[in-house]
């Protein structure tokens, strides 16, 4: 076994992870930075290939707050308002940061950086870096500021299982190092949560193995509550066909940013009309819309030959197309895809969690020491997130939960560590189920994803989440609370067995808090609620009770100006 | 469409074992990759084949590089063919176990222990 100690651990080595270290170093606090695959590159945040919302007003005037209205209408009165509030506001600073940092944001001939117009957003806001390249330009860039901290020593391979309570409070962690094998322990003053989504639940999904909602996991098994955990968006135009590899199942969008396109039914009609949206080859259908507009169509028989919809450029001259995404033309062209000559089929695919860890404007969550940045905190996008603004959340709360968990540890004299407190999180490591008559668990794995996907998506019943919640259960009864596997050096099955554990306590709660909301609000459709209803503009508040998933209903938290103040 | 099918021939080990070749037939559907068809072996045929991934389709964590036919490649991108295709981990690295080498640059791994690592 090994042992470590930092003043500040960093969970997981994301936008959100990465700027939390540097920006919890720059205070003078000693760093820890774990990550379960390898510095910044496990997540989200490396594959975002188009664009960042912030109010840096280059492209036309703006304000964080033209922003902040737009983000507050797209939640569907959901937002955490502060939480909303930082991301609008210090995002306008972080994106500027970075930019100091040479991340390279798309310049127009002028000099200024270039701006999308997306959709929900009233003006051209969004920032990229070209060619589809901004996750990768931001991990970079944030690696390299990274590496010049020498208080942040970081750590690949190390998967963390499980959070370290004493007196109340988060005093570190329990990981293991799948390099090694190796059980490690490690006290920490202050632990910043920031592993990312939950899109590994599902089937279809966009982002990495990584994403299986670790985080959740632990904050909960460790106290802390969690937060709209019903809204999980599905981007709607995800490619379904033909098989395309070596490119993100979402890059479409950034397609129709800069070259509209037309999404057509079977029959070739524009599909957004008939649900109330005229696109005419612009792009401005909302993602819940084209959503719901696809699965609708689909249902109704009129989806394409895979299930999905058509997405058409046949009308875009290859000149235009060219000029547009240069090398990625070729890059579909090895695919066999030549987009002047045929559509492709698109489909919603599992991209984003609106819901979390319940944080407050300072990225602490409700247990002393334990702080969230990124994805993996719940609330500032409500019921439904608006393109662009993940990555300028990843960095403001990364940056915001550095900073609060350096102060925290700095106020900390000493870490309230001992090795009983860490014992059982140990011991499971340590432990192993019988060899015989093990399940596959890389199979169920798939059933999970399958569940989630065909009863758990962006359409709900009553009957499927019943049906959902039963074959959660039972995946649970087959998986012991033994691990599998011996636990030496990358031991797959292990691996496995300790992500399904996470992975079935957070659908678990996923399909909780959908069966209980009784109507329908951005990104959570009920088929058999379809209104939106005003008594439940409330917030579901998730802990764990003895073992059990325990909901509560809370009113939404209205921005307080004391709660962003520095 | 019918399936087609592949024969993998994995080479399984950790360090100081001797490796071994284990044969796997894989169905798939023209268009699928290398990374697609050692993932159904984990799911049909042996959860302990052990593989490095995170981004599975876009080509940007550069985790999956391994030796196909002898040469390097993502196991992502590589396509599976109806043949037999051998598959190794990468020769230049440390061995971890089966396809997973270490591949992290050497002060992203696991710090050597420093004064104060006690418990
Ligand atoms: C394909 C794709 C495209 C996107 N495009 C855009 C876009 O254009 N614009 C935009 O604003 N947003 C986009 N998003 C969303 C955005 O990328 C993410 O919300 C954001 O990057 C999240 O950053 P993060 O740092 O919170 O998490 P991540 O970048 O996901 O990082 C989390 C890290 O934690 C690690 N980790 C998880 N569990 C553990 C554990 N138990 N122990 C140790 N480490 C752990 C993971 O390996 C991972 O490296 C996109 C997402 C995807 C998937
Ligand atoms: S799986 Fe990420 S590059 Fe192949």
């Amino acid at each position: 076994m090994r042992h470590l100690a930092a003043d500040v651990l960093v969970i997981g080595a994301g936008a959100a992870g990465m700027y939390a270290a540097i920006a919890a170093a720059g205070q003078g606090a000693q760093v820890l930075l774990a990550e379960r695959s390898l510095i910044g590159r496990g997540g989200a945040t490396v594959m975002a290939q188009m664009t960042v919302a912030a109010a840096v007003g280059e492209a036309a005037p703006d304000h964080w707050q033209h922003h902040l209205a737009d983000t507050l209408a797209a939640g569907r009165f959901l937002c955490d308002e502060a939480l909303a509030r930082l991301l609008c506001e210090e995002g306008v600073e972080v994106i500027k940061q970075i930019d100091a940092w040479k991340v390279g944001w798309a310049r127009t001939p002028d000099g200024r950086m270039a701006q999308v117009h997306a959709p929900g957003h009233d003006r051209p806001r969004c920032v990229y870096v070209d060619f589809l390249a901004t996750g990768t330009a931001v991990s970079r860039t944030l690696r390299t500021q990274l590496n010049r901290q020498g208080a942040v020593r970081r750590v690949g391979d190390l998967v963390v299982t499980d959070l370290v309570r004493r007196g109340g409070a988060v005093v570190g962690a329990v990981a293991w190092h799948l390099a090694s094998g190796d059980v490690v322990t490690i006290a920490a003053k202050s632990t910043v949560i920031a592993t990312g989504g939950l899109t590994r639940l599902y089937r279809r999904n966009s982002a990495s193995a990584n994403m299986g909602g670790d985080g959740y996991a632990l904050a909960l098994r460790a106290g802390a509550p969690l937060i709209d955990m019903e809204f999980v968006q599905f981007f709607p135009i995800g490619h379904l066909a033909p098989r395309l590899v070596g490119m993100d199942p979402i890059m479409w969008d950034p397609f129709r940013y800069k070259l509209g396109g037309r999404l057509l039914n079977r029959d070739g009609e524009e599909l957004t009309q008939r649900y109330g949206v005229a696109e005419d080859g612009r792009y401005v259908a909302t993602r819940d819309v084209a959503t719901y507009a696809i699965a609708k169509e689909v249902e109704a028989g009129r989806g394409s030959p895979a299930g999905g919809a058509y997405l058409s450029f046949e009308h875009v001259p290859e000149a235009r197309l060219r000029e547009a995404f240069g090398p990625v033309i070729d890059r579909l062209a090895a695919n066999g895809i030549d987009l002047t000559r045929m559509p492709v089929e698109v489909a919603p695919i599992a991209h984003y969690h609106m819901g979390g860890i319940r944080a407050d404007a300072a990225m602490a969550t409700a247990i002393p020491g334990l702080f969230a940045a990124g994805e993996a905190v719940g609330g500032a996008n409500g019921a439904n997130r608006l393109s662009g603004n993940a990555i300028t959340e990843a960095l403001a709360f990364g940056r915001r939960a550095g900073l609060s968990a350096a102060a925290h540890a700095a106020r900390s004299r000493e870490v309230d560590w001992s090795r009983e407190a860490a014992a059982d999180a140990v011991a499971l490591l340590r432990d192993s189920a019988p060899a015989r008559d093990r399940p596959n668990v890389a199979a169920m794995l798939a059933m999970l994803q399958d569940v989630m996907q065909d009863e758990v998506g962006p359409f709900r019943t009553q009957a499927k989440l019943a049906s959902a919640l039963a074959r959660i259960a039972a995946l649970r009864r087959d998986l012991g609370d033994r691990p599998f596997g011996s636990g030496g050096a990358y031991d797959a099955e292990r691996l496995d067995w300790l992500d399904l554990r996470c992975m079935l306590a957070v659908a678990e709660v996923v399909a909780r808090t959908a069966l209980a909301r009784t109507e329908s609000r951005g990104a959570h459709q009920r088929e058999d609620f379809p209104a939106m209803r005003p008594d439940w503009a409330v917030n579901q508040v998730v802990t764990l009770r003895d073992g059990a998933v325990a909901l509560a209903r809370e009113s939404v938290r209205a921005a307080s100006l004391q709660a962003v103040a520095v | 469409m019918t399936a087609q099918i592949a024969t993998l021939l994995v080479e399984r080990g950790a360090p100081g074992t001797p490796s071994r070749v284990d044969a796997f037939a894989v169905p798939f559907a023209p268009g699928q990759s290398l990374l697609d068809g050692l993932r159904w072996v984990r799911a049909h045929a042996d959860p302990t084949l052990a593989l490095r991934y995170s981004c599975l389709n876009a080509n940007a964590c550069k985790e999956c590089m391994m030796l196909v036919d002898g040469v390097v490649a993502y196991a992502c991108t590589a396509r599976l063919e109806a043949r037999e295709v051998r598959v190794g981990p990468l020769p230049n690295k440390a061995l971890i176990r089966d396809l997973v080498t270490e591949i992290a640059p050497p002060d992203e791994r696991f710090p050597s222990a420093r004064p104060g690592d006690r418990a």
